[in-house]
């Protein structure tokens, strides 16, 4: 299968800290990816290699055979990437709605200066946006607090906008950064379901940085484990249960 | 919605209609008509930082220099080439309100990289430097008089440009801030890193909403130098740009009607302090004002209105999505 985000040699260095070591994997065309591993194992700052919020040291970073190294952030989204943020960042002050539509922002064709004079290029597409993003919002359950400022959703709420958020800016490729953090299981089960029926109906591939191994091993078809900036093993759920090294990262070693 | 907007409109023409009735009539005082022109054209100007703080997030210590640079590129306009001509006059507005565009986006390109406290030490720097070049100006350009002020200006400021100028201002601001460029202004203010990941070219949005800023604070400027037909590099120290930078915060940061409130408030408590109180504590506006500015503060942390908006600046209501049924804003 053809793969939609190849990652060659990554190394990224904070002074003497080798943060990402030296890591190479790749997601397939419509795949759904798990990368695990223990607490600073440096999972998000591939995150950040990728969307271009940090610089690699050295490595390649290619999505769709186009490397996008030195691409600023938002131009990385332009192309096709978009991700979530294990620490939520919505823009707190502004409604629902505005949020789901500021993603839309870089799809808009309408001017600065269409908008000062409301002339028949914004009201044509600020409608459509708008539908878009109230059906994005439906679809995740959020209609009716399109209103709301999205500071003051509940948590689980944030995280659901969050995703709907990066899906505005019709991704092909969606990292999703820890999105079961602080969620109830019965939350978790319905995120699942959500994980899998946004893949199939927007087309997606996606890559999920988790914690919680409930989810990785429910959802994902290919895991890659990290310990200390490395790969430390990959294989399918079943096999990176079995495996010792990865147990070991997790538990700590035998004593007997 | 629409039709309350278009009432205000009508509502805001009507009072200026009136007032400008009563000048004719005399009801209204020269002196109180340069007073209400003033408060205006210093809305004008405040709301073009409130796009830089308020509703953008960067933090401005040197609008007044921009607020200068139209005044005197606009007084040079009139006085070397237009004289009296109305339209000289619209054009010298106009060359005002672009000198200081086009100046803060070349000082922008640089300087909006920073981070907003640092931002804020930079644009301070710039002030002094424009302040300085005002007052050494008459060695390149002899009529603008450097440190003895730039004299003889046409006074071609009245209240129906001034009138006209204040209700665009509100108008554009409003349609800019309620489109998607606007939420794009907004999305920088509330998370930098989250809007460029949402595919948002942050520096941009810093250039568009300063360059923007600084042409609402030139065109202040061009409206300020013919209405008192004399300029001074003292007018235009630092220290009026801190007034300004109340002034937004006093109204609320990111609320238009806050920034309006307050530029109009301040101007007239200033002036009617001057009124009221007799001579011998007449020196005291300088203390009352600063000491509402704390109760203010401390009743009302976040401004006046707090981020609210009258209603005709509201954003457009949104309908909720009833089933299948288009929506219509």
């Amino acid at each position: 299968m053809a793969s939609i985000l190849k990652v060659d040699s990554l190394c990224k260095n904070f002074g003497g800290l080798k943060a990402v070591n030296n890591v190479s994997f790749t997601v397939e065309k419509g795949g759904l990816v798990g990368l695990i591993g223990p607490n600073g194992a440096g999972k998000t700052t591939i995150f950040n290699l990728v969307t271009g919020h940090y610089e690699p040291t050295s490595g390649q970073v290619l999505f769709e055979d186009k490397s996008l190294v030195g691409v600023s952030p938002s131009a990385i989204t332009r192309r096709g990437v978009a991700r979530t943020f294990q620490n939520i960042r919505l823009f707190g002050e502004l409604s629902v709605l505005d949020n789901v539509r500021i993603a839309f922002h870089c799809r808009v064709g309408y001017s600065l200066v269409d908008s000062v004079f409301r002339l028949p290029a914004f009201q044509h597409e600020e409608r459509k946006l708008t539908e878009q993003a109230q059906m994005l919002l439906e679809m995740f359950n959020l209609g009716d607090k399109q209103d709301e400022k999205a500071g003051s959703l509940p948590y689980g709420e944030q995280r659901r906008l969050e995703i709907a958020r990066a899906l505005a800016t019709k991704p092909q490729l969606l990292l999703l950064d820890e999105p079961a953090a602080g969620m109830n299981p019965s939350e978790i089960h319905t995120l699942l379901d959500m994980i899998r029926f946004i893949r199939k109906r927007f087309d997606l591939s996606i890559l999920l940085i988790e914690h919680q191994m409930r989810v990785v091993m429910g959802v994902c078809e290919r895991i890659f484990v990290m310990d200390f900036g490395e790969i430390l093993a990959e294989g399918t759920p079943g096999e990176i249960q079995s495996n010792p090294k990865v147990i070991e990262a997790y538990l700590g070693k035998g004593v007997a | 919605m629409r039709s309350r907007e278009t009432t205000a409109l009508g509502v805001a023409i009507v009072g200026a209609i009136i007032i400008e009735v009563l000048m004719k009539l005399g009801v209204i005082n020269p002196y109180w008509e340069l007073i209400i022109q003033y408060a205006c054209i210093l809305t004008i100007a405040t709301l073009g930082l409130n796009m830089i703080y308020g509703f953008n997030g960067q933090f401005s210590l040197g609008h007044v220099a921009f607020y200068g640079l139209g005044a005197y590129a606009s007084a040079i306009v009139t006085k070397a080439w237009t004289g009296d001509n109305p339209l000289g006059f619209l054009a010298a507005i106009i060359v005002g309100g672009l000198v200081a565009a086009i100046v803060g986006f070349l000082i922008g390109l640089p300087i909006l990289r920073l981070g907003s406290d640092y931002l804020g030490i930079a644009t301070l720097g710039f002030g002094y430097i424009v302040k300085v070049t005002f007052d050494n100006a008459d060695a390149w350009i002899p009529m603008m008089g450097g440190s003895r002020g730039m004299t003889g200006i046409v006074k071609m400021t009245s209240w129906p440009w001034v009138a006209v100028a204040a209700i665009l201002a509100v108008v554009i601001m409003r349609n800019v801030v309620y489109s998607s460029h606007g939420r794009a202004v907004l999305s920088v203010r509330e998370n930098e890193i989250a809007s460029s990941a949402m595919g948002i070219d942050i520096a941009r949005y810093k250039t568009v909403a300063f360059v923007m800023g600084c042409f609402y604070a030139g065109i202040a400027g061009a409206l300020y130098a013919h209405l008192y037909s004399f300029l001074h590099p003292s007018n235009f120290d630092f220290l009026k740009s801190v007034d300004m930078l109340l002034i937004v915060v006093l109204g609320g940061l990111g609320s238009m009607s806050g920034t309006i409130m307050a530029a109009l408030g301040w101007t007239f408590l200033l002036e009617g302090l001057r009124v009221i109180l007799p001579p011998e504590i007449l020196d005291f506006r300088f203390v009352i004002y600063p000491l509402l500015l704390i109760i203010a503060m401390l009743l009302r942390p976040k401004g006046l209105f707090g981020g609210m908006e009258w209603s005709f600046l509201r954003a457009p209501k949104v309908e909720k999505r009833a089933h299948g049924v288009n929506t219509e804003s």
